[in-house]
């Protein structure tokens, strides 16, 4: 043989391979990104135990963080779940934010506008339903022209969020602003605002049933059916009769309306009040979730719960233990490259010179 | 021994996870000599010239390039030890010349020096015969023009040991036989020759040699002048095989669809079918003859309702009715439900018809989808259909859930054609049905094609292998450039007529030349 000459490393993709393998593949890439945390802690001149300690303690320890984290993770599971049906589809639906951001303006309305108009458990669903409708419109545009002249959704998607983040910043300095010159809108009447249970308002019980309804709708209806055909191939699903430009359209409506719901529940639930930064980001961080879930909703649960977990936990670390606030991106940012970035050893598997065996 | 051979392998072994695509193969080619490489679809032939060609990597075993020993890690070591390679799909840029594409991706500075190439290019020409203009743009190219610029470019590039994967399998005979020419011209030149086919009649024609592979493993090579197909089938296959398509005459045969002008204009514009009119024929097995392109897509999508008609009429008469329906301007969930089906299997096999990322299951849930009240589809029945279908054509696959695009090729079209028979269409239209497929497998699908046939089936069958169409169907239809060019029983009309149809329009008797 002539060793010299063989490429050190070779890339082979893999065929399949058995379940526990995965796991055993996700587990460790899960202690890699401990122990490169520990080490960025190391070198802030902080014990990294204590600093882990005191994420979890900080997110899970007590009733009141866990609350907070439940919080955090509520928004997050609700989107991923609003976009999971346009992934399999292919359609790249990178709106999230603005949909949320159009379905909190329009429960809004109805909670500044309407309180005293209704009872509080049917202005809620007013201003849940108006929130869906706001969100799924606010996605339909970009669907429609997609559907009708082919434009890019990525690009179009990602522009339609600046626009109504916009007329939220002047709802807020303009019409709906509440003391004159505060530059915000009044807090909502207690009538507006979503009940409490178990110590978090009950937008959780609405995105673990919506859990369960997506996967039933992904996994077992027509509807989920065709998303997946086109996701493979329009022409496939042109062959098979679909009406591919109204699905687009209908798939990115329900997941507008998704979205619409989650804003409807954080201004309402978290918030209690309307502002242009009511997505807070939540809209790509879900893109990360939906993926590392590989758009199945119950994995959508945990993952979303442990970003909620980094999240929570490295806000509290940087109160305790005086890190920089940049601290709690970068242990997200290794955690989410050694996630995303194991399912390359999923998916191939490397040949070293000079050995034919398989590395795992 | 003689000399070094052109090119030795030992052991070659190559795996993909679990499957062993090339098993200990030992091959050698020498030089002034064609091998044919012949094989069944999954049996490893293209993997193992790709090994030559450096676009893989073999696990085991050493390649000899001229008795040295070589490792061939890039497509640019493989020319730097002169081996070229033709793929199926060509790999030429649209807007540029024939030199300029050959010139492509070749080092020696920043300067092209187009006049040098161009005289060079010419002298390549003429020594062999291609007969290339090296100004000419590929966009003005028929296939065969740009098959040669592929392997001219091979040779410019210093190559002497050649590799061409299926060649012929878009060419005209006519063109075929230019090819055939130009191969024995550089046979005599001492140059190396590898041909992969599926056409045991080129494999007789053309080559010296003839090495078989079998689901990986090297079976052997033998001399053609010492074997004949009969002989090469069994050992490809690993048994015995009957190479006749039965064909009975049609019993009563009736107007199924009766095309009428049909004319139908891509997105720019352009006629991609011009006043198209035929009928064909419940019982019997009508054959669309055509060069790769020159509209038989169009005219089965628009059948189908899948391509928009400018003018003409589609006339379907049901089974037993008297009166006949118009299917221009109907939905294809309609046409599909009077009973037409079409198993189209394109270049990729997968883009239509098919969802490869599904299981069997998931693809026959394609024609039923929609079928029952309420939201829920029904998975049921479209598993029993796969189960089916896998037992009666004896899909290869380990669960019907298993991704079809993991299938073998042959696989894919099985599950594809299965589907649409399964149906029970009063008229079947299949294009490309037996596309890439080994010998066995596509005497299945003639024989499926025959029983519909048989059933009262209109059948329309769009072929590429000549040879088949005229021992499968009752009537063959030629297109040219989107016009008929030519109707013809297939009974009783030669290849090098059909061949002729193929290339001009309105070609009369007159015109055909010796046989």
């Amino acid at each position: 043989m002539h060793e010299q000459k063989i490429p050190l490393i070779r890339l082979a993709k893999r065929d399949s391979m058995e379940p526990w393998k995965v796991w055993c593949i996700r587990g460790s890439s899960f202690l890699a990104a401990i122990l490169l945390g520990a080490l960025i802690f190391l070198l802030m001149g902080n014990n990294p135990i204590a600093a882990y300690g005191t994420i979890l303690s900080g997110s899970l320890g007590k009733k009141t963080a866990i609350r907070q984290t439940v919080k955090l993770a509520i928004p997050l599971l609700g989107t991923a779940l609003a976009i999971a049906p346009c992934f399999k589809m292919r359609f790249w639906n990178i709106g999230a934010e603005g949909q949320i951001t159009a379905g909190a303006m329009a429960a809004s309305y109805f909670a500044l506008f309407w309180y005293d108009k209704l009872p509080a458990p049917l202005l809620l669903l007013v201003m849940g339903v108006a929130g869906a409708a706001a969100g799924g419109l606010w996605a339909l545009i970009p669907a429609f022209f997609k559907a009708r002249w082919n434009t890019n959704e990525t690009l179009f998607t990602l522009m339609m969020n600046y626009i109504i983040i916009g007329i939220v910043k002047w709802l807020q300095g303009g019409p709906w602003e509440g003391r004159p010159g505060s530059q915000m809108i009044p807090m909502f009447d207690s009538a507006a605002v979503l009940p409490k249970i178990f110590g978090v308002h009950c937008g959780w019980i609405i995105v673990l049933v919506m859990t369960v309804l997506m996967y039933i709708y992904m996994r077992h209806t027509k509807h989920g059916y065709e998303i997946a055909v086109i996701g493979e191939s329009e022409n496939t699903a042109r062959y098979a009769g679909m009406n591919v430009g109204r699905i687009i359209m209908r798939t990115m409506f329900l997941s507008g309306g998704i979205c619409g719901v989650v804003g409807f529940i954080v201004a309402s639930g978290a918030n209690g009040t309307l502002y242009d930064g009511v997505a807070a980001g939540v809209g790509f961080t879900a893109i990360t979730v939906a993926w590392l879930a590989q758009l199945n909703p119950f994995a959508m649960i945990g993952i979303s719960g442990l970003l909620a977990v980094l999240e929570k936990g490295a806000d509290t670390l940087q109160t305790r233990m005086a890190v920089p606030a940049s601290i709690s991106d970068i242990i997200t940012g290794i955690f989410l490259f050694c996630m995303l970035g194991c399912e390359f050893f999923i998916n191939y598997r490397m040949i070293f010179r000079g050995k034919h065996k398989e590395v795992a | 021994m003689e000399s070094f051979h052109a090119i030795e392998l030992r052991h070659i072994t190559k795996r993909f996870g679990k499957v062993v695509a090339n098993d200990s193969i030992d091959l050698t080619l020498d030089r002034g000599e064609i091998l044919s490489l012949l094989g069944e679809n999954g049996s490893g032939k293209t993997t193992l010239m790709n090994m030559l060609a450096g676009i893989y990597f073999p696990d085991e075993g050493e390649i000899l390039v001229g008795g040295k020993p070589v490792s061939i890690r890039s497509p640019k070591d493989a020319f730097d030890h002169g081996i070229g390679m033709i793929h199926q799909h060509f790999k030429l840029v649209n807007v540029f010349t024939a030199a300029e594409n050959i010139a492509l991706g070749l080092s020696g500075g920043g300067k092209l020096d187009r006049k040098a190439i161009a005289v060079k290019v010419q002298e390549i020409s003429d020594r062999y015969g291609f007969g290339i203009d090296p100004n000419k743009k590929v966009y003005d190219m028929s296939v065969s023009e740009k098959q040669t610029v592929e392997i001219v470019k091979v040779l410019y590039r210093g190559a002497d040991i050649l590799i061409l994967d299926e060649p012929t399998a878009v060419l005209t005979p006519q063109e075929t036989d230019r090819l055939f020419g130009i191969l024995r011209a550089m046979k005599a030149d001492g140059k190396a020759i590898v041909i992969i086919t599926h056409k045991l009649h080129e494999v007789m024609a053309l080559s010296d040699k003839v090495a078989v592979l079998r689901k990986g493993k090297y079976i052997g090579t033998v001399k053609t002048s010492e074997t004949n197909p009969q002989a090469l089938t069994d050992m490809m296959v690993g048994r015995s095989v009957t190479l006749n398509i039965d064909r009975p005459m049609p019993v009563d045969p009736t107007p199924r669809l009766e095309i009428q002008g049909l004319t139908c204009l891509d997105a720019e514009g352009v006629k991609k079918l011009d006043n198209v009119s035929f009928t064909a024929m419940g019982g019997e097995i009508l054959g669309i003859a055509g060069i790769a392109g020159s509209g038989q897509r169009e005219l089965l999508e628009s059948i189908a309702g899948l391509y928009p008609v400018a003018s003409g009429s589609i006339h379907y008469t049901p089974v037993g009715a008297d009166k006949a329906v118009e299917l221009v301007g109907k939905p294809p969930m309609e046409i599909k439900k009077a009973g037409v089906a079409m198993a189209f299997v394109p270049e990729d096999r997968l883009g239509m018809g098919l969802v490869g990322g599904m299981g069997m299951t998931g693809n026959m849930m394609l024609r039923s989808w929609r079928k029952g009240k309420g939201v829920f589809v029904n998975r049921k029945d479209p598993n029993a259909l796969a189960l089916e279908v896998k037992e009666r054509l004896e899909v290869v696959t380990p669960s019907v859930d298993f991704p079809v695009r993991r299938l073998s090729g042959g696989n894919v079209q099985k599950v594809l054609v299965g589907r649409e028979i399964a149906s029970s269409p009063t008229v079947l239209m299949s294009a490309y049905a037996v596309r890439g497929l080994d010998i066995n497998t596509s005497y299945t699908i003639y024989n499926l094609m025959t029983e519909q046939k048989m059933k009262g089936v209109a059948v329309i069958y769009v072929g590429e292998d000549l040879d088949v169409l005229l021992e499968l169907c009752d009537r063959i239809l030629v297109l040219c450039g989107g016009q008929v060019s030519g109707i013809v029983d297939a009974r009783t009309v030669t290849k090098e007529e059909v061949g002729l149809l193929m290339t001009r329009v309105g070609g009369g008797k007159e015109d055909v030349p010796h046989a």
